[in-house]
């Protein structure tokens, strides 16, 4: 009677009614507007960043100031101080905020799309308590941390981080293989242990509670061209290769057996991506502490306005992540002038709620 | 094109393939059944190097599978999957032109030659019209249809089927096979479907293949291996075996001790039996 159920044989007709506007190819080609306008996006964000501060600088002196420093376009007319203060505070200040920015916000695309869980972020597997211990343990050290422009903050830190990481990978893999599940339980205990040996270090150092927690809570208020300098390369090449990993993670949220039947080495791409993000998230919060939520919302917001495809997803959180932080930071200094809020508390503040959200719209699949 | 000599997996300690030998030519379906547990999935697997065979061996082409690369395996072999994942937010077309990813190296895009490879595919499984629909919101029987879709875009010489129809309706059911047979001849594929309804696998499989604890019970026409004693003896099951009006292929009939008419805790006799934990 449902003879109709039988595949119906392809009718000429609808088949050149379906349209050529269907036929296009997915990925790289409709990307290169909103990639465009991203980038102008980012650019404006930075100059407005870079305009905003407690010394009132004219908007247009700020351009004329960047001008002259990055491309050698006309005279100095303005204070030497304004110069030093846009060059020397404000600019490395916002491009650290949006460098890391983007950072956390590939790598958190990339572990939502290797673990395939939209709770994903980058410090799911252990950074973030591994990068906090590392640089509890030099805070509260009685040697000296600091010399001169020197820190080993930054170095110990992201030691920590990779460490807890490479531990919670390997007591997840066995035979070749790293289950998701077990990989997020491993980085949940490996987390759990780093956090309690931080706090005992807190609780025995309490006199340097303060100095740990706002490291802690993150920020950019001591950015400096070095600090770009250490975050840039790491960002460069981890966001590389996720963006070179983007097709192979669009075929992953199939199923890890169904990407393997096609002919994706599940297993080895995996690694890539842990590495890349871990290794960029890591140099990250070496300088900038532990900012939440970014690695979360950014890449959930980037899906709900361009689509789940990874290929537009990946550079697209990157653009939206940087001018996500590089406003969170702006906010950071602004409401409290002159004195400043973490920049952590800003991206919470607006993470949390929309986190809860996720969570309503996901709680059917977590796992 | 798909040749599997005394081929023996097992998860830790259970074996679970004791020696499985089958041979699957171009343009025939040959029906994998048997009782649950009894090791048709993880033949599949074992097949596509998704889990590691212990010994024997899996020859593809004349090739041996474990000299191949993954890419290479999978522009051999493709595999329509039990529970087929689609995932939120992609179109029915980019999941097709997922099926072109043995073609693509690291960085490349899809080209031309994947998308007429995509639009082959849609058209010749009837999914021209659904190709800009999210693929997560269609039906059951249409899920399946892209699926198949996205595994013929893989231009694989052998289709392997893992329960193919196990989540159908009888209509959809039907039309599955039907579609698999009609792509075995146009294409020339060498096709080996796992079924769990012992009757529809008689009705389009050139030949059935028994497996009963990792190991053939019995192999050939679907008249030769669906015999009574054949599958009392692998399913723990009484069954009669009757003739299709039709074809006059076999139909097998269950035997049921508790008919379902009965009253309070009879449970409708099902075609496959014993029913002994999770499929493996």
């Amino acid at each position: 009677m449902r003879r109709a159920q039988t595949f119906p044989v392809p009718d000429p007709h609808t088949d050149a009614l379906a349209g050529e506007e269907a036929f296009a190819l997915p990925g790289v080609r409709p990307l290169r507007v909103p990639l465009l306008l991203a980038l102008v996006a980012v650019l404006a964000t930075v100059l407005v960043g870079a305009s905003q501060g407690s010394v009132d600088i004219p908007f247009t002196t700020v351009v004329r100031i960047l001008a002259s420093k990055v491309l050698g376009l006309g005279s100095a007319t303005w204070p030497q101080t304004w110069e030093e203060i846009v060059w020397q505070i404000r600019l490395p200040r916002v491009l650290l905020a949006g460098l890391v920015g983007a950072t956390l916000a590939f790598s958190g695309a990339g572990y939502q799309g290797i673990l395939r869980n939209p709770l994903a972020d980058p410090y799911l597997i252990g950074v973030a308590a591994g990068a906090g211990l590392g640089a509890t343990i030099v805070l509260v050290s009685p040697v000296p941390y600091a010399f001169g422009t020197l820190s080993l903050l930054p170095p110990a830190a992201f030691a920590g981080a990779v460490l807890a990481v490479s531990i919670s990978y390997g007591l997840a893999r066995s035979g070749g293989v790293a289950p998701n599940v077990t990989l997020i339980l491993a980085g949940v205990a490996v987390s759990a242990a780093a956090t309690s040996a931080m706090t005992f270090l807190i609780m025995a150092n309490h006199q340097r509670a303060v100095t740990v927690l706002s490291w802690l809570l993150g920020g950019f208020n001591t950015a400096t061209w070095q600090k770009v300098g250490i975050v840039l390369p790491y960002s460069l090449v981890g966001g590389a290769a996720v963006l070179a990993s983007a097709r192979i993670l669009n075929v992953l949220q199939l199923d890890e057996e169904e990407a393997q039947q096609l002919g994706v080495p599940v297993e080895r791409v995996k690694l890539l991506v842990i590495v890349a993000a871990s290794l960029a998230t890591a140099a990250a919060v070496s300088v900038s502490g532990l900012i939440g939520f970014v690695g979360l919302i950014v890449p959930h917001t980037v899906r709900l306005l361009w689509g789940f495809d990874y290929r537009r997803l990946v550079p697209m959180s990157m653009a939206v992540g940087a001018v996500f932080l590089i406003l969170a930071d702006l906010a950071a200094r602004s409401v409290l002038s002159p004195s400043e809020v973490p920049v952590g508390v800003v991206t919470a503040l607006c993470g949390a709620p929309f986190f809860l959200w996720l969570l309503r719209r996901h709680r059917r699949a977590v796992f | 094109m798909l040749e599997i000599r005394d081929l023996w997996a097992d998860y830790g300690d259970t074996p679970v393939l004791r020696g499985v030998s089958l041979d699957v030519a171009a343009g025939e379906v040959v029906g994998l059944v048997g009782p649950n547990g009894s090791g048709k999935t993880t033949l599949v697997r074992t097949v596509t190097r998704v889990m590691p065979l212990r010994s024997g061996e899996v020859r593809l082409l004349g090739e041996d599978s474990r000299t191949l690369t993954r890419a290479a395996l999978a522009r051999r072999v493709a595999v329509v999957p039990q529970n087929p994942a689609l995932p939120e937010g992609f179109t029915v077309l980019e999941i097709v032109l997922m099926g072109r990813t043995p073609y693509l190296r690291l960085l490349q895009s899809e080209g031309p030659s994947d998308l007429a490879a995509a639009r082959r595919a849609l058209t010749q499984t009837g999914t021209t019209a659904l190709a800009s629909r999210f693929a997560h919101q269609l039906s059951g029987g249409e899920r399946q249809q892209v699926v198949i879709a996205r595994v013929l875009a893989q231009e694989a010489p052998v289709l392997l089927l893992d329960e193919p129809t196990s989540h159908l309706d009888v209509g959809h059911q039907m039309a599955v096979m039907g579609l698999v047979r009609r792509l075995c001849e146009e294409r020339g594929l060498a096709v080996l479907a796992t079924i769990h309804d012992l009757t529809l696998a008689a009705l389009y499989c050139d030949r059935l293949v028994l497996l009963d604890r990792g190991a053939v019970a019995a192999e050939g026409s679907p008249d030769s291996v669906l015999r009574p004693e054949l599958i009392a003896s692998a399913y723990g099951a009484e069954v009669t075996v009757l003739r299709h009006p039709a074809s006059g292929r076999p139909v097998v009939v269950p035997l049921g001790s508790t008919p379902a008419s009965e009253p309070a805790g009879g449970r409708p006799p099902s075609g496959d039996g014993r029913r002994d934990g999770g499929e493996r």
